[in-house]
């Protein structure tokens, strides 16, 4: 029932872009977002494809994966091609129907939007896909770390994801036994308007969140007797250690960044 | 036939294709009293699932009151109404205001009048043995942990279910707590004709309330039949992780070492006859 939502879309491998260090896979899609967002051209977005194709070449990941990933944002792409197609003004009028109008400067920064959101998508689940997500908040924490200074909880933020990803799985497995619970009395979850279905989630949520709570206190309790006291003075089982081929993929993704941002 | 199982396999395709249950056939009769026993994954919970049409089997046929509840279009809700299931730590349900509230979920949800509700909750109150005027405008979460359970039970037992079934209802329980569990499910069983379906590792209770013990592992009914009859195989049971009772373990012992007493005895003022009579029988001897 609930059991087969996949939360983090990680897919385990040891491919090169699999054992790539955390922090930096974190910093090259940054830099790679930010020079998507400089691109003016589509010889600039198709370059940029091309990159994409390579690091997921690399990774051993079908490209139909990530094409589903896209699949959840269709509507978001679809709604943004449509609403620059009719609604932005300039240049020749390509096709017309009554009130309906097409001009080319829209038909232009649509695909130009939409390309532009696709390649967002496919390059952060890239990350996602690859990188576990206890990888992602160690990474996380290094890139936060700086911060400490200016009073950000680093290594708390860090703990709070880690653990927030842990339970999720629990959660979801325990929502589906209270479920089946109330489901053994009678209650109904999958027929009525969306005001009803609403309304019988009550005997669904209201335990689940008891249990939630009940369970983050007895973790507490449980970390703190084992010591516990926040990130000051933690050392890590698996320190995360930067290799040549992590400094090779930074600089050439940087270069690449800057020479495609002039395009 | 109230309950009847027809090559039922049921396989999770999510977790690794699990086969959970192969090739299951079981007839469940009414006012039986039955026992179900097994190690931790041998499908025990999956196998009373099928029972209320909570899990559908990749496989094979359900029946109850030979209504098979696999076949599409079937009234779910009445088949809920005749099988009531108890989960595992059934207080972490409870989500009501009021402890009347919750009770009365089930039969809300079965359609009935106010009046019929309010007599429900009241049987069933009664029935765990909690007063009605002073406990249905509680809050169930400012009970105790063992008065929370009782009360998650009774919000089942308000369903007026015809069959019964509980996973593990003692777990976690004081021993108290757990005696007035045991007699609980005898009254309903011999009071209230009601058919009951107990899992429980505990094999005391088992061995003390049923009429009938199924053993399951890996998904296979590996015994059936009434107490006596399964807890003879001691060595097969052993093999499969799971236990006599402690009673039954000490005759064993006590027959090893010469003493001539009946090992198919599982209560302890039996037992304690049993004893004395076969040390009586040796001193004539002597």
């Amino acid at each position: 029932m609930l059991t087969n939502i996949t939360i983090g879309q990680y897919i385990s491998g040891d491919s090169a872009i699999h054992k790539l260090d955390p922090r930096v896979k974190i910093l090259i899609t940054i830099i790679l977002i930010t020079a998507l967002f400089i691109i003016k051209t589509f010889t600039g977005f198709l370059i940029y494809l091309i990159y994409v194709l390579l690091i997921l070449f690399l990774s051993n990941i079908s490209v139909i994966r990530v094409l589903k990933g896209l699949k959840p944002l269709f509507f978001l792409i679809l709604i943004t091609m449509v609403f620059h197609l009719f609604l932005t003004r300039g240049g020749e009028v390509i096709w017309q129907w009554k009130f309906l109008r097409i001009e080319e400067e829209g038909l232009f920064t649509g695909l130009f939007m939409t390309s532009r959101i696709a390649l967002l998508i496919m390059f952060t689940s890239l990350l996602t896909l690859t990188t576990s997500p206890l990888q992602l908040t160690d990474g996380i924490e290094y890139l936060l770390s700086p911060l400490k200074r200016f009073g950000v909880p680093a290594a708390e933020l860090a703990m709070m994801m880690t653990i927030a990803l842990r339970f999720i799985p629990t959660l979801l497995s325990e929502a589906e036994k209270i479920m089946k619970a109330q489901m053994a009395r009678g209650a109904d979850f999958e027929s009525g308007n969306i005001v009803k279905r609403a309304k019988k989630l009550i005997p669904l949520l209201v335990p689940l969140f008891i249990n939630a709570f009940r369970r983050a206190e007895e973790l507490a309790l449980a970390m703190e007797s084992r010591s516990y006291r926040g990130g000051e003075g933690r050392t890590r089982l698996h320190e995360l250690k930067l290799e040549k081929i992590d400094f090779i993929s930074f600089v050439f993704s940087l270069i690449f960044a800057i020479a495609i941002s002039f395009f | 036939m109230l309950i009847s199982l027809e090559n039922v396999t049921h396989i999770y395709e999510q977790e690794k294709s699990v086969r959970a249950l192969s090739n299951i056939n079981l007839k469940i009769d009414k006012n039986e009293f039955i026992g179900l026993v097994g190690h931790t994954g041998s499908g025990k919970s999956t196998l009373v699932q099928l029972f209320n049409g909570l899990i559908k089997p990749s496989r094979g046929k359900v029946l109850v009151n030979n209504i098979d509840i696999t076949a599409k279009r079937v009234s779910l809700k009445n088949i809920r109404q005749i099988i009531g299931l108890v989960f595992q730590y059934p207080e972490h349900q409870l989500f009501e205001e009021t402890i009347y509230k919750d009770i009365a979920f089930g039969p809300i949800n079965l359609g009935l009048s106010k009046d019929d509700i309010i007599e429900r909750v009241k049987e069933a109150l009664g029935l765990v043995e909690l007063d009605y005027n002073s406990y249905k405008d509680r809050s169930p979460f400012d009970l105790s942990g063992g008065q929370q359970r009782r009360v998650a039970i009774a919000g089942v037992l308000a369903m007026k279910p015809r069959v019964l079934i509980l996973d593990e209802p003692s777990a976690g329980l004081d021993p108290e707590g757990r005696k007035n569990l045991m007699k609980l499910l005898r009254h309903l069983h011999r009071d209230y004709k009601v058919t009951i379906i107990l899992i429980s590792h505990i094999m005391e209770e088992i061995a003390r309330l049923a009429t009938r013990v199924i053993v399951l592992d890996k998904g296979e009914i590996m015994l059936d039949g009434s107490p006596k009859e399964v807890f003879a195989h001691k060595e097969e049971l052993k093999k499969m992780s799971l236990n006599i009772p402690e009673i039954t373990k000490i005759l064993i012992k006590l027959k090893e070492r010469g003493l001539d007493v009946r090992t198919d005895i599982f209560d302890i003022n039996q037992a304690k006859k049993e004893i004395l009579t076969a040390l009586r029988g040796n001193r004539n001897v002597d």
